[in-house]
């Protein structure tokens, strides 16, 4: 990593300053090349992990969710965990794409575009679970009020946070995916004009919708982007404070508490963030662009999730300070269960990923291997997922008289349905950065310009994002 | 069919440049074609801020209304279910699907009219003035002076300028 002046107002973001020009064609390299052996090796075992979830699913549909280690007394398990997991997943994309985008951190630039793409397929990964959770996938529209209405009078109950789920990650989904194609156009555009191949030239023609660089056009889609950033900021902190109203109306011990709501948005972007730096760790390695994703992008999102995963940590000690203080006899025996009960490991382990861990972002040194940040960011994802294992099972099987009580042991198809869908959300994520332009170019060059200046005029600082 | 001027420029400095001098010359800038938003071009060209933001507030407060109309219509007119003692009319459990269906119908609005407003569409045969627009070029495009001797002017206003090329070509402005 190159050595930064002490006083540099403006941190430079790529390495070295390539021509416009260069920055297309870097960009444009892992579509118009083959991958390299890092790509096929990766691709090949996501598409043996998607078919294990396809086989699974398929039998899960036929047999129905007894196949599952669901029980009277646990309910829920693996199925709303991952749910949980990779909902938490997407929210990382849209706080870089949409809140950085407010806040004009202009280091989002060359990660913003493969981070909303992970949010869309973490978001279809986490859609897949009530639907196999339902039993019966077919009958999903009975969530939704529907006219005619066909059961009888009976609508859906708008009190429940499941119906409100139901609103919230659907509409999560549709913006952040009009978000990130609006994003893609003037790149489709880019990649239509250097397109050789007829099929290549068609495709992207159509999916460019005409865009010609126009400056008209340019500031109005500013504006809207803006608007749409300001519209998911809120959006994605409702969508996980609804996530987490699923547990917390309920009157189960463990669940029922009002911290939840910003206790799962801080957890939601503690895991995302993990879960980016894993990716843009494969990428830069398996597409050489290490020259866009600096070191200095992962140091900063090193520190994103040095911040998070303390406020993660402080969470844990204040849920049991309430359970001392609050003398409610389940909900202590909860919090004394969860830390030596049966799963007492699966705590102690998310204690050991989630609230030691980050502390280790404080050292600059860790901050700036990729071996460690690779590791650690691996277990970020393990310790967030025990997380929501620790909270639904756990505060599940002892809640309240001891005649209710059980354990939860997975089945194979539970744990195949829960290593399938990594194979679901990587594949779609590997054919993207093949297809697609996963670096948005042309905030890049803005930035280089930028840059370029700064360098040029010295600290005269009249460019802004 | 209008005649139209094509300059290219390398930078942004230059076509910045090129567009306030020619403004202040008085010739016609069409528009500037550049492969990403240029800060400053707005000024430059003297564009109107986009009304955009109000169709955000109008579709918005639409979804609202539907949030508001359908929750209401179902769970207090048309049949009122009794869940857990809570009142029908439990305002406050309404208020997440208002905003979700409000944030819904504002961004959905919003790049619809957009898309609208920019004339993209699928499968829209772009008008590109330059093949480089979208990797490198900044172009503006002038209406060509009918008389030789303004013609003459603006050739070499723009070289004045360092433009990298001046075309000529035709288009329907």
């Amino acid at each position: 990593m190159d050595k930064l002046p002490e006083d540099a107002t403006e941190p430079r973001w790529t390495t070295g300053s390539p021509t416009l020009h260069q920055i297309t064609v870097d960009i444009a390299a892992p579509m118009e090349g083959k991958p390299g052996r890092l790509w096929y090796a990766c691709f090949t075992v996501s598409v043996a992990l998607l078919l294990v979830l396809l086989a699974t699913a398929t039998y899960l549909i036929a047999r129905g969710i007894g196949i599952w280690g669901l029980n009277n007394s646990v309910g829920w398990a693996f199925d709303i965990t991952n749910f949980v997991f990779w909902i938490g997943i997407g929210h990382a994309g849209t706080l870089i794409s949409a809140i950085l985008l407010l806040f004009r951190q202009r280091w989002r630039n060359s990660i913003n575009r493969s981070a909303e793409a992970m949010t869309i397929f973490a978001v279809m990964c986490a859609g897949l679970f009530p639907l196999l959770h339902m039993g019966r996938p077919w009958n999903f529209f009975f969530i939704l009020p529907y006219f005619p209405n066909q059961h009888g009078p009976l609508w859906v109950n708008f009190r429940s946070p499941l119906v409100w789920d139901v609103f919230a990650i659907s509409t999560y989904f549709t913006i952040s995916l009009v978000f990130w194609y609006l994003g893609l156009i003037p790149d489709l555009a880019t990649m239509r004009d250097r397109a050789v191949g007829k099929i290549k030239k068609l495709v992207f023609g159509i999916l460019s919708m005409g865009w010609n660089g126009s400056h008209r056009t340019w500031s109005r889609y500013e504006i809207v982007s803006m608007i749409l950033a300001g519209l998911a900021t809120p959006l994605v902190l409702s969508v996980h404070s609804i996530v987490s109203m699923d547990f917390a109306t309920s009157v189960v011990p463990g669940w029922h508490t009002t911290i939840f709501p910003p206790y799962f948005v801080a957890g939601a972007i503690y895991s995302g963030f993990g879960m980016v730096m894993t990716l843009l760790i494969l990428t830069r390695q398996s597409m050489n662009l290490q020259r866009y994703i600096t070191k200095r992008h992962l140091d900063s999102m090193a520190r994103v999730l040095l911040l998070t995963g303390s406020i993660v940590g402080f969470a844990y000690a204040t849920e049991f300070f309430s359970a001392w203080y609050g003398h409610d006899l389940y909900e202590r025996y909860h919090f004394i269960n969860r830390a030596t009960g049966p799963y007492r490991w699966a705590f102690y382990l998310m204690v050991l990923c989630n609230v030691l861990t980050p502390q280790l972002y404080w050292f600059k040194k860790v901050r700036n291997s990729v071996a460690i940040l690779f590791i650690t960011s691996i277990m970020v994802n393990i310790g967030m997922w025990f997380e929501r294992f620790v909270i639904i099972v756990v505060s599940l099987h002892r809640a309240f008289l001891p005649s209710g009580w059980g354990m939860f042991y997975p089945t194979i198809f539970d744990i195949a349905i829960l290593v399938g869908v990594f194979g679901l959300f990587f594949t779609l994520f590997l054919l993207f950065i093949r297809f697609a332009p996963m670096i948005a170019a042309w905030e890049v060059k803005g930035v280089a310009v930028d840059q370029a200046h700064t360098a040029g005029h010295g600290a005269e600082g009249g460019h802004r994002g | 069919m209008a005649k139209i001027l094509v300059a290219t420029f390398p930078d942004t400095d230059h076509l910045l440049g090129a567009v306030r001098k020619a403004r202040r010359e008085m010739f016609r800038v069409y528009d500037v074609f550049t492969p990403f938003p240029v800060h400053g071009l707005d000024e430059a060209l003297g564009v109107r801020r986009t009304r955009l933001p109000w169709v955000t507030l109008f579709c918005a407060l639409t979804g609202l209304t539907t949030a508001i109309v359908l929750q209401g219509y179902t769970n207090v007119l048309d049949w009122p279910l009794n869940v857990g003692g809570k009142p029908d009319n439990s305002t406050l459990a309404f208020i997440p699907i208002c905003f979700e269906l409000s944030v819904l119908f504002g961004g959905l609005g919003s790049v619809a009219a957009l898309l609208l407003r920019a004339r993209l569409y699928p499968g829209k045969t772009a008008w590109l003035v330059n093949p480089g627009i979208t990797d490198d070029v900044f172009a503006m495009v002038v209406r060509r002076p009918s008389d030789d001797e303004t013609h003459q002017r603006a050739l070499a206003l723009l070289e004045e300028c360092g433009a990298a090329s001046v075309t000529e070509s035709e288009a329907e402005l």
